[in-house]
């Protein structure tokens, strides 16, 4: 029962992670019906200039652990969501009005080019958070002994998706957001500037986005420039699951696959843990291609 | 008049049946209950103001989407859950409202596009074949093809691809296109929508022409002088379900469908 | 007169080819040999891709399907390599056919993830020695050399006509297919799916059909590959080789055998000849692929299409 409380946990904190980066996903698909292939990467880049800033400034040492990982988060967010805005330039806006071939092509390009100048600059090999700086307390929640990390990674990466929840469905900004998404011509003609719109989606899903890198590079203390791919496949998944386009379904899309993950990989086998996130897409795309709660994919007349 | 005949015999003569058909999207009725029929040899029309169901009333003939209810029938056979390219091999073909042609492709082979499914050979024989019986399909489909374009007024834009037609062009094409296969019922989705008033003209001979081969016509239109002149029978069409039936006159004078539709039609 | 013109570059390039060995070194006759792959490869993804316009970017598993194939079938059961071309070209499509069914019908970008996941369900397979037949990660060692009409194949030249021969009639069959009533059925299924069924095109039949077939080609791709590797592994049937394929195609121009030609001997070639950059290829390739796509989308060497031979033979039906 221990072991399965602990994978739960376990599943739940990477869970958090894949809905931060699904989220990401799911506001771009929305708003412009487009699979943004390079935001694994910007994830990925969270997570490096994470571990760059984090020893180049020394932020805990000077600022204590919370004040620290605080400023060191909202540094990281800031920077990827800039790259993220600049890749919605350089990758996408070109293309705004040709085919979905062309878009989706482009996005790939921009994934390849993102992950390369990371090895690039850091070399293919794995990087390492350094690990004196970060406490390995655990908190004892019901006599269960949980790493603090893997608690601070669900509830932080549950307030942001509140918190994007609530930004989306209440405020002046989100209602045009949602707005762009459901139909961006009618949008258009109601004086929502939807240029601006999709700029703050590609602003906000990187920034989310780069804060699951951290995480990533805290909670495992491991990082490598090519794991944005994998992590951007199962958030994808994760949005998918949820049902695409939508925000509290990638929430749910992405704790679900945690758990279905972490727990697949202990009790059935760890070899095939990426494939069950893969086998989860298919099945979800054969059996219910709505996602839990959302929009059709297949074609319509 | 053709109101007057006994069900029955009405019953034998239609090529095209509809009964209390309806679909339904989520909670909105589209359809609601229609029922109506089109005799072979005829032109029918089918209005209504526009979100009246038209031609969600077209895509359930053509197999696009499946009725929740109700049965439609076509020369006696059932269309209820037939894919779509089976119901175009039983003999019903149609044009889009939002013209689909190949654009990238020229007009022949367009029109080709109808041929397909008469003639035989696949990976292999498109790899292998050098029999003489493909050539011959080949050059068979390829005459058919021209001689529809002619048909339609496309001579001379036979190597033309289909993008560059202007936008009446491309509502001739796609009636050639559907002409090549052979249909018995030709289905015209707002034929002649943006097209200028020479070109509906044109299109009026035209239908007058496929109907003189022998083609039943079903089509929507918001041209009512196009409706009025080609069309010996309309269906009226009124937030997914029918108003009315009958013939132009009967229809124009349809209290019902004053006040729903052609009271505020101006052309009228 | 065009259509002359296409032939004779045609056949300077197949006299070039055909000689080339004489004049260049094993190393660079092995560089061939590897854009021959590639071109096989991309030459059925073409199929899938450009023609039928279906998103696949999983056709690195149906390649490692046939090599699999091969080298069991010639390890264990002692069967020539060569032998089992049909079979593994059968087994790719077979497994495409299985695959796709129920996914065919989803919308572009949906299918190509879908295929995304199979092809990384195939290789985290393959790396699990899956069955106990793959050999793990480390792969499968000890393939025998090709044998054809007596002669051992085991030199970069001869594996050079091998492949490159393999390539020429595949470039020959798939001209035909290319205007034969089947490509026109895929070409309609591109441009427009709703209007192809609405003309009485079985939709689904066609895509499916072409999945297999494209898949098939890639398994014999997969079954000279091994014969030429005699070694086979995951590694060499990662995502990134479904990503190189998928590039060839759309860089040289979708729908078009010289445009995917050409790409192969760039995106292949090329890196070996600025080898010294090795590190920044991919990097050079993602920005391409970006640039590509604003300022020269329909790739190198766009398809002609069909319309100036069906000119002709209208004109020559017409009154």
């Amino acid at each position: 029962m221990e072991e399965f409380f602990q994978q739960l946990t376990n599943g739940l904190a990477v869970g958090g992670i894949y809905a931060l980066i699904a989220l990401g996903y799911t506001m771009v698909y929305g708003v412009l019906k487009l699979i943004n292939f390079a935001h694994g990467d910007l994830f990925t880049y969270g997570a490096y200039l994470g571990l760059t800033l984090l020893t180049s400034l020394a932020l805990t040492d000077r600022l204590g652990f919370a004040m620290g990982v605080l400023v060191l988060a909202l540094m990281v967010m800031g920077l990827v969501a800039v790259l993220g805005a600049i890749l919605e330039r350089a990758a996408y806006r070109p293309l705004r009005q040709s085919p979905r071939l062309s878009a989706v092509v482009s996005a790939l390009g921009a994934s390849i080019f993102l992950q390369n100048t990371l090895m690039l600059i850091y070399g293919p090999r794995f990087q390492v958070y350094p690990d004196n700086i970060l406490p390995a307390a655990t908190l004892n929640i019901f006599g269960l002994y949980l790493p603090l990390m893997r608690v601070l990674i669900v509830l932080v990466s549950v307030l942001m998706m509140v918190g994007l929840y609530l930004f989306i469905q209440k405020t002046k900004i989100g209602t045009a957001i949602r707005a762009a998404a459901i139909d961006q011509d009618a949008a258009r003609l109601m004086g929502i500037d939807v240029n601006r719109v999709i700029m703050l989606v590609f602003l906000v899903g990187p920034a989310l986005g780069g804060a699951a890198g951290l995480m990533v590079g805290l909670y495992y203390g491991q990082i490598n420039f090519t794991m944005g791919w994998i992590y951007g496949m199962k958030a994808f998944t994760a949005a998918i699951l949820g049902g695409i386009g939508n925000i509290p379904g990638a929430m749910v899309g992405g704790l679900l696959l945690g758990v279905i993950e972490a727990l697949g990989a202990a009790y059935i086998s760890i070899a095939w843990k990426d494939a069950i996130a893969f086998c989860v897409l298919i099945l979800i795309l054969i059996v219910r291609p709505t996602g839990l709660l959302g929009e059709r994919v297949a074609d319509k007349v | 008049m053709k109101a007057a005949e006994p069900t029955v015999e009405r019953e034998q003569r239609s090529l095209l049946t509809l009964g209390e058909v309806t679909k339904s999207f989520g909670g909105l009725t589209a359809v609601d209950k229609v029922s109506f029929a089109v005799e072979a040899g005829s032109v029918v029309g089918l209005i209504g103001p526009n979100g009246a169901g038209k031609t969600t009333v077209f895509n359930l003939i053509t197999g696009h989407y499946q009725p929740n209810h109700g049965d439609i029938r076509f020369a006696g056979q059932r269309l209820n859950g037939l894919p779509t390219h089976r119901i175009i091999m039983l003999g019903i073909a149609r044009t889009f409202q939002n013209i689909r042609l190949f654009q990238q492709l020229s007009a022949l082979e367009n029109a080709l596009a109808g041929c397909h499914y008469r003639m035989r050979g696949g990976i292999l024989a498109g790899m292998f074949g050098f029999l003489p019986y493909q050539r011959r399909a080949e050059q068979e489909a390829v005459e058919r093809s021209v001689g529809e374009l002619e048909f339609v007024g496309l001579n001379q834009k036979v190597a033309t691809v289909a993008k560059n037609l202007s936008y009446g062009d491309q509502r001739r094409l796609e009636i050639a296109r559907a002409l090549t296969t052979q249909p018995r019922l030709l289905i015209l989705d707002e034929p002649a929508g943006g097209m200028n008033e020479q070109e509906t003209e044109a299109l009026i001979g035209l239908i007058e022409q496929i109907r003189a081969r022998g083609i039943t016509i079903l089509l929507i239109e918001h041209d009512m002088r196009l409706v009025m002149r080609a069309c010996e029978k309309l269906v009226v069409l009124e937030h997914g379900g029918k108003i009315a039936e009958g013939s132009p006159e009967q229809v124009r004078n349809d209290p019902r469908v004053i006040e729903a539709y052609l009271g505020t039609e101006d052309e009228v | 007169m065009k259509p002359r013109v296409d032939v004779l570059g045609a056949g300077l390039f197949a006299a070039a080819m055909a000689v080339a060995p004489l004049f260049l070194n094993a190393y660079q006759v092995d560089v061939l040999n590897s854009i021959g792959l590639y071109a096989l490869l991309a030459l059925g993804l073409n199929l899938i891709l450009g023609e039928a316009g279906l998103f696949n970017m999983g056709h690195a598993a149906f390649y490692a399907m046939g090599a699999y194939t091969a080298a069991i079938l010639n390890t264990r059961y002692q069967i020539p390599v060569l032998w089992t071309l049909p079979l593994s070209g059968a087994v790719a499509g077979a497994f495409a056919l299985a695959v796709a069914r129920p996914v065919v019908h989803l919308r572009g970008d949906y299918l190509l993830i879908v295929t995304i996941g199979v092809g990384e369900i195939v290789r985290i397979a393959l790396v699990n020695d899956v069955f106990g037949i793959t050999g793990g990660a480390n792969g499968i060692f000890g393939i025998g050399r090709p044998r054809l009409f007596g002669l051992v194949i085991r030199r970069p030249e001869q594996f050079f006509y091998l492949i490159w021969g393999f390539v020429a009639l595949t470039i020959f069959l798939f001209l035909r297919l290319k205007r034969s009533r089947f490509g026109r059925a895929l070409n309609f299924l591109r441009e427009d799916e709703v209007a192809a069924e609405g003309s009485g095109i079985d939709t689904a039949y066609y895509k499916l059909v072409v999945f297999g077939l494209g898949a098939a080609w890639a398994g014999m791709a997969g079954t000279l590959f091994a014969a030429k590797m005699t070694i086979i592994s995951p590694e060499s049937f990662s995502f990134w080789e479904s990503v190189v394929l998928f590039m060839i195609v759309i860089l040289g121009g979708a729908g078009s055998i010289p445009g995917v030609l050409l790409a192969a001997f760039l995106v292949v070639g090329l890196p070996e000849l600025f080898r010294e950059f090795a590190g920044a290829r991919m990097l050079v390739f993602g920005l391409v692929m970006m640039v590509m796509m604003v300022v020269r989308p329909q790739g190198l060497w766009p398809a002609r299409g069909r319309q100036k031979w069906l000119a002709v033979s209208g004109k020559a039906l017409g009154p």
